[in-house]
């Protein structure tokens, strides 16, 4: 298990207070003048060996994607903007860093907005988390007022600004293109690309967007050294991690754990195992819910990182693992997030937009067993005909659950059909 | 209740108007609408209505068309009003799991209104809502502004009945514990302590 002394969230609960002195007392603000002082390359050569992959699901390197903005301005200023926009079912952990360790994120955004040559950041926070954004704001303030952000930000010669921008509720501005569109004051609808965000992104100017988690590490990763970040995990998986364990585990909580920890392990020492028992496990969904599930075979021996539950047919996403016990119907389950990417879904693709709803209503008759059981492929089809069919990955994300669940549960969704043909109709 | 003919800012409304614009480069300030659309709201009793939008237009220099899709787009707009208590259950994965489905019956029970329904005294609305973003924490749901977390039909329950009576409940998670921390004892940062929880019984 990850030494307390590693671990980067010294205050994720909270518990010492969420004000300056209290992040300071953890170490935040510590020597970010001299870490500045060693220059955009050396910021970005650290992150690189650090080898942090994006906190937000996709795993992008964070390193490589500071690297692709512009090494010099062409006239047109850069921007950094963090996704703070939380809502993959499951996933909470943005959410502590925000409330619990606010300094963190501001300063990673200078630090991060240096590296990219960017002299503003815009912190897209979701509209519902009002009392978060308020802490934030709370943090940005004190920061200016003590000189950290603002022109010579901490006395570096580099003048940072640092904004929110609460979102109004809607999911698919988790997306970055979406985000920049709704930051521009328009409706959320993801962009094309190419073009990249870092070659047009915020005003059609380079613009980076990372995850809150990814810019929050990102300033103790400069003071302990990306060697250090490196050395925990496996390779290609590295360092530390936030998860949050929800669903039927006996103590729900939100962590931070070393990458490549076996997801048995952590259920069983932080989260106070499976309601029931081990034994009692049915399936877990390691990574939010657009992940596909795991069965319970395949939970006795996965490592929570992003190549091994790849290797499963999953993904490590944001870390949101939930988990369903024996007493969870399981089609219902998988409904249920149907019916969330119907209603999420911008609109803009045809697939998407029409495909959500077909496969809701197809998942809903299933779970009644009102279908025939030819239908379970022809749900599986129109699954295939929405995946990679649209322009972001919100059509993915709702094929996949719906695979998931046909590849590892096909027997319980027959089962329901032929139990409500055998009574003859009658709900079962 | 209809649609206003008139809409303006207050006057602290106008200052933080222009607080917001100034956030965003020059030229750029239809980034504001959103939380220009937001203050109106919270101004007008927790509802959007049509002549906001228009005001905010204008004051962005926007096609009204363009606000409209933006009020239309994202759900935490409220097109027509809604009671001074918006009561939002999440009824997503995590908190269907845990048994949002007794915390919507303890709200239909106590208020006497399904989703997307508003109690005729004006006091309640009650929703169903998406992942809010609080999933150890699960089932919960939102107030206002507020989260109440960690529920079960009878703490639900009691967080309505205070409602109701005018009170202020106080928010966050409803059993022993003051955040996501698991409430079997700190697994990690043994050495910290909670401090203790405001205002609140068990």
């Amino acid at each position: 298990m990850l030494k307390d002394q590693d671990r980067i969230f010294q205050n994720i609960y909270g518990f010492r207070g969420r004000g300056l002195e209290a992040a300071r007392s953890v170490g935040d603000w510590d020597g970010t003048k001299d870490i500045l002082a060693k220059g955009r390359d050396w910021i970005i050569g650290q992150v690189k060996e650090s080898g942090l992959r994006g906190r937000g699901g996709a795993g992008f390197g964070t390193g490589l994607k500071w690297s692709f903005m512009p090494k010099e301005s062409d006239g047109r200023p850069h921007y950094l903007v963090v996704n703070a926009d939380e809502g993959e079912p499951g996933t909470c952990k943005d959410r502590e860093i925000i409330r619990n360790e606010p300094h963190k994120l501001v300063e990673g955004c200078l630090v991060a907005g240096f590296a990219i040559g960017a002299n503003t950041a815009y912190i897209y926070i979701r509209g519902e988390f009002y009392r978060e954004a308020e802490v934030l704001q709370a943090a940005i303030d004190e920061a200016y007022e003590a000189g950290l952000l603002g022109k010579n930000a901490c006395g570096s010669g580099w003048d940072m600004d640092v904004y929110v921008h609460r979102g109004m509720g809607a999911y698919v501005c988790g997306e970055e293109s979406a985000l920049i569109e709704s930051l521009e004051g328009k409706k959320g609808q993801p962009r094309m690309k190419p073009p990249f965000p870092a070659g047009v992104g915020l005003y059609g100017c380079p613009t980076t967007v990372n995850n809150v988690e990814s810019i929050a590490v990102s300033p103790t990763i400069c003071r302990r050294g990306g060697a250090w970040f490196a050395g925990l995990g496996r390779q290609n998986n590295t360092g530390t991690k936030l998860f949050c364990v929800s669903g039927h585990v006996n103590n729900p909580c939100t962590f931070e754990e070393e990458m490549s920890v076996p997801l048995k392990e952590i259920l069983e020492k932080h989260c106070g195992g499976v309601v029931g028992g081990w034994d009692n496990l049915l399936a877990v969904i390691p990574g939010g819910c657009s992940v596909p599930l795991l069965n319970k075979e395949q939970c006795e021996t996965v490592l929570m990182d992003f190549d091994s539950l790849r290797e499963q047919g999953s993904g490590l996403g944001t870390a949101a693992v939930i988990v369903m016990n024996k007493q969870t119907d399981i089609v219902r389950a998988i409904t249920r997030l149907s019916k969330f990417y119907m209603h999420e879904s911008c609109g803009q693709c045809t697939p998407c937009r029409e495909g959500t709803g077909w496969m809701w209503r197809m998942m809903e008759r299933i779970a009644d067993g009102r279908a025939s059981i030819d239908e379970i492929d022809m749900l599986e089809e129109v699954t295939r005909q929405v995946e990679g069919h649209t322009i972001c990955a919100l059509g993915d994300a709702a094929a996949w659950p719906i695979q998931g669940l046909i590849r590892q549960f096909r027997p319980e969704m027959e089962k329901r059909i032929t139990d409500r043909d055998a009574t003859g109709g009658r709900a079962a | 209740m209809g649609q206003p003919a008139t809409f303006a800012f207050s006057e602290s409304n106008l200052k933080e108007a222009d607080r917001v614009i100034a956030k965003y480069p020059k030229g750029r300030q239809a980034s504001a609408v959103m939380p220009l659309l937001d203050l109106a709201q919270r101004q007008n009793d927790g509802w959007l209505p049509r002549a906001a939008m228009d005001y905010i237009a204008e004051m962005l220099d926007m096609p009204p068309i363009k606000v409209y899709e933006v009020a239309n787009f994202y759900t935490m707009y409220n097109l027509k009003p809604v009671g001074r208590n918006h009561v939002q259950i999440c009824t997503n994965i995590s908190c269907w799991i845990r048994g949002s489905d007794k915390v919507v019956k303890a709200a239909e029970e106590t208020l006497g209104i399904g989703f997307g329904q508003t109690s005729d005294d004006g006091q309640f609305t009650l929703s169903e809502v998406e992942c809010l973003g609080a999933c150890v924490n699960a089932p919960m749901m939102q107030v206002n502004d507020d989260y109440f977390e960690d529920l079960d039909e009878k703490s639900a329950g009691k967080v309505f009945a205070a409602l109701a009576k005018g009170e202020s409940p106080a928010p966050g998670p409803q059993i022993d514990r003051t955040g996501c921390e698991p409430s079997g004892g700190l697994t990690t940062l043994k050495d910290q302590v909670a401090p203790p929880k405001a205002g609140k019984g068990k």
